[in-house]
């Protein structure tokens, strides 16, 4: 009788320290993610399978790519240090679940922004840092040139979980013609059904198409036709309810947009702090008090700038040289004819 | 009950109400911290997205309940194609296991030892990816049977166009009713008279013969459309008209079935070796055949062992089947906790359906197996 007891007490005290626990965070301060952040020392990031040029790993586990970018920028800001970052490769699937349930901090991981997803699910959209659109590619042998050559009965591979699923039934439904959609899980399945001749167009968005036909068996024999059938922002996404990570996240992409408006390298952005333009000043950090805004020093978008380069750069070291897409279309700064236009950091 | 008894359970209640009030109490907190509402209402919304193969009419602009069911229909079919396959597989598998025959009895050894050792999902891809990309592709396909083809895009049947069918049906069922009698008959001659009627064969002919007279005396139609080639591009073809089977759904049936019918067939080995050999030799001795020995000593017995293990691979079959996913055959985790699940963000939601559905299949198919075992049981006299 005693031992029960003993045991009994045992287990309340511990049900007692745990609830005690929840309710302690859940009434915490507002940052509670860039806290915990500065306490384990590193980023915690949701990323891609593996998608060359946005997020990809190399043999000895080095994540690249212009999503991966994004969290080295924010780790600069936060931790000082652009390889503070613990990568978690996410499905389509899994993404969101693993950002509300808070197993990552960022979700930087090609995903397309919609209301749905920003008002609905609990998830805040921090800005776009790649404006692609959904399109087809095609063996070159088939002879088609144009989605309008499509005819009844065509097979179309896709992943599941994704925007594209949506645009494609959009865009068969209006074109009134009759498809059969096989929608796998992975990307890389996607890809070999395809490959195989299972399907007679693998549909996603432009970049991605891009990036996988570098993983083909013979590259040269599939074309992306040149339509595009959507709009497909994409960009990081944080938790909604933490609104001083949130802003962080914003910044942090912000930053590197900006820099490379103002001709911020990764190279010259020491000699810029004594630069004569007081917003290029600003954005090196050697006037006004930016980072005070989220509780970090004043060098903050300095290494960001340093350590991860400006936006130009990372385009130009994951996409450009990498020969997924040379030309930077609507993914130029407003200044060169692109749409790339981000709010003044000041 | 002592009161030392009564407390440890009490105990224990309490901590179990305590563990799930927590959990529920702590996701309660966090979804509303995220702004995240609980409700099934999104059920009812338009699911806006397609399904490459279903059973009942369904396109995007159905409910998610609806891509639920077509989901649901899916797996069951996938689920009840693979126990029967794999039964018929693993009792002739399990038999030949025991064969006298050298060849047959190695054969069957090494195939139970080789599907049984390699995990499920690697056979799935490989049925899918590496058998049916051996395929060729819808121009280059032979006929098969005289009138199918099988291509990496799937297999094309003739498809049937029943006219009357409902005709067809009670045909059907009045040649059951009229087999139950004759077993009837037969069961009561062998009593009475000791005589055996050939009843399987009779059935045969009655199942046959009465929806074909049914046929010639116009009672109902059938014809076919047969799968027509068609170019879609240069170098790309499909088939039009008959019936199409994808090939995401004969690789996983393939896989679930070579799988799960190693473990029948060993069940049915166990089975058919717990049987005391005097039993065989008994039989023997009053002059039954091998097969009758088979069918009326040592089976009626075995199946009392067989039964019960292999309800359990009945049940591994079905869960097994959610890992559809991984090759695009639109099962109920593909369709609604992959794609629903997504387009919503519903996942608490669609996790509780999804798992409250595999376990009513689960205890569907065991409440069944349990009536059976109970039914096949010996009757102590």
């Amino acid at each position: 009788m005693r031992k029960t007891l003993k045991n009994l007490f045992s287990f309340l005290a511990v049900f007692t320290l745990m609830f005690a626990i929840g309710t302690e965070v859940m009434a915490a301060k507002k940052s509670k993610t860039l806290k915990n952040t500065l306490k384990k020392g590193f980023v915690r990031c949701g990323v891609s399978q593996g998608l060359p040029g946005f997020s990809n790993a190399d043999a000895s586990g080095n994540w690249t790519g212009v999503d991966v970018d994004v969290c080295r920028a924010v780790a600069a800001a936060a931790l000082g240090d652009a390889n503070k970052v613990k990568f978690t490769p996410l499905s389509a699937k899994e993404r969101f679940t693993a950002l509300t349930s808070g197993e990552i901090d960022i979700l930087s991981r090609n995903t397309t922004w919609t209301l749905s997803r920003d008002a609905d699910i609990g998830l805040t959209f921090v800005g776009v840092n790649f404006y692609d659109g959904q399109g087809f590619m095609v063996r070159k042998s088939s002879g088609i040139t144009s989605t309008s050559q499509f005819k009844n009965g065509i097979t179309a591979c896709t992943n599941i979980g994704t925007t594209t699923e949506l645009n494609m039934r959009d865009f068969f439904t209006s074109k009134g013609i009759s498809y059969e959609p096989v929608a796998f899980e992975k990307a890389d399945e996607v890809v070999a059904a395809y490959d195989a001749g299972r399907c007679d167009t693998y549909t996603t968005d432009k970049s991605g198409l891009a990036a996988q036909r570098t993983k083909m068996k013979n590259p040269d024999e599939h074309i992306v036709l040149p339509e595009t059938i959507s709009k497909e922002p994409l960009g990081p996404v944080v938790r909604q309810g933490d609104s001083v990570w949130e802003d962080l996240v914003r910044w942090s992409l912000n930053v590197m947009i900006e820099a490379e408006e103002y001709g911020i390298t990764s190279s010259n952005a020491d000699s810029m702090k004594t630069s004569d333009n007081p917003q290029i000043k600003r954005l090196v950090g050697s006037e006004g008090e930016l980072g005070a805004a989220f509780g970090l020093d004043n060098e903050w978008s300095l290494r960001i700038i340093k350590q991860v380069g400006n936006y130009g750069e990372s385009y130009k070291r994951n996409i450009a040289d990498t020969g997924i897409l040379p030309d930077r279309g609507p993914n130029q700064l407003w200044t060169k004819g692109g749409i790339l236009y981000v709010p003044p950091a000041r | 009950m002592k009161r030392n008894k009564i407390l440890p359970q009490l105990i224990t209640i309490f901590f179990i109400i305590l563990v799930f009030g927590f959990f529920t109490i702590n996701a309660q907190i966090n979804m509303e911290n995220r702004g995240i509402e609980f409700g099934f209402g999104f059920l009812k919304q338009e699911a806006s997205f397609d399904i490459q193969f279903s059973l009942i009419e369904y396109d995007g602009s159905h409910s998610y309940a609806r891509a639920y069911l077509v989901g649901l229909l899916n797996t069951l079919l996938v689920a009840f194609i693979g126990i029967i396959l794999s039964t018929i597989l693993g009792i002739v598998v399990g038999i030949a296991r025991l064969s006298p025959n050298y060849l047959i009895k190695k054969t069957a050894t090494f195939y139970v030892e080789f599907f049984r050792n390699i995990p499920l999902l690697l056979q799935i891809f490989f049925w899918y990816f590496a058998a049916l990309r051996a395929l060729p592709l819808p121009q280059d396909a032979n006929l098969l049977l005289g009138s199918s083809f099988m291509t990496i895009k799937g297999l094309y049947t003739p498809a049937p166009l029943w006219e009357n069918f409902d005709v067809f049906l009670i045909s059907l069922f009045f040649s059951l009713i009229l087999i139950f009698f004759v077993y009837r008959y037969a069961k009561k001659r062998q009593e009475e008279e000791g005589k055996q009627l050939p009843k399987f064969l009779i059935s045969l002919c009655i199942f046959i013969g009465i929806p074909l007279l049914t046929f010639f005396a116009g009672g109902f139609g059938l014809s076919f459309t047969f799968p027509e080639l068609k170019q879609l591009a240069t170098t790309s073809y499909t088939y039009n008209g008959g019936m199409g089977i994808p090939p995401e759904l004969t690789a996983l049936t393939i896989a679930l079935t070579l799988y799960t019918a190693t473990f029948i067939a060993e069940n049915v080995r166990a089975g058919i070796q717990g049987i005391g050999k005097g039993q065989k030799e008994a039989a023997a001795s009053i002059g039954l055949t091998t097969s009758q020995i088979l069918k009326l000593v040592i089976m009626p017995q075995a199946l009392r062992i067989i039964i019960p293990p292999t309800t359990n691979q009945y049940l591994n079959l079905t869960k097994n089947s959610s890992l559809a996913a991984a090759i695009a055959y639109p099962d109920l985790v593909l369709v609604f906790a992959g794609t629903a699940m997504m387009q919503t963000g519903r996942a608490i939601e669609i996790v509780a359906i999804t798992m409250a559905t595999y376990l009513s299949i689960s205890l569907a198919i065991s409440l069944f197996m349990n009536w059976y075992n109970k039914r096949i049981a010996i009757k102590e006299k």
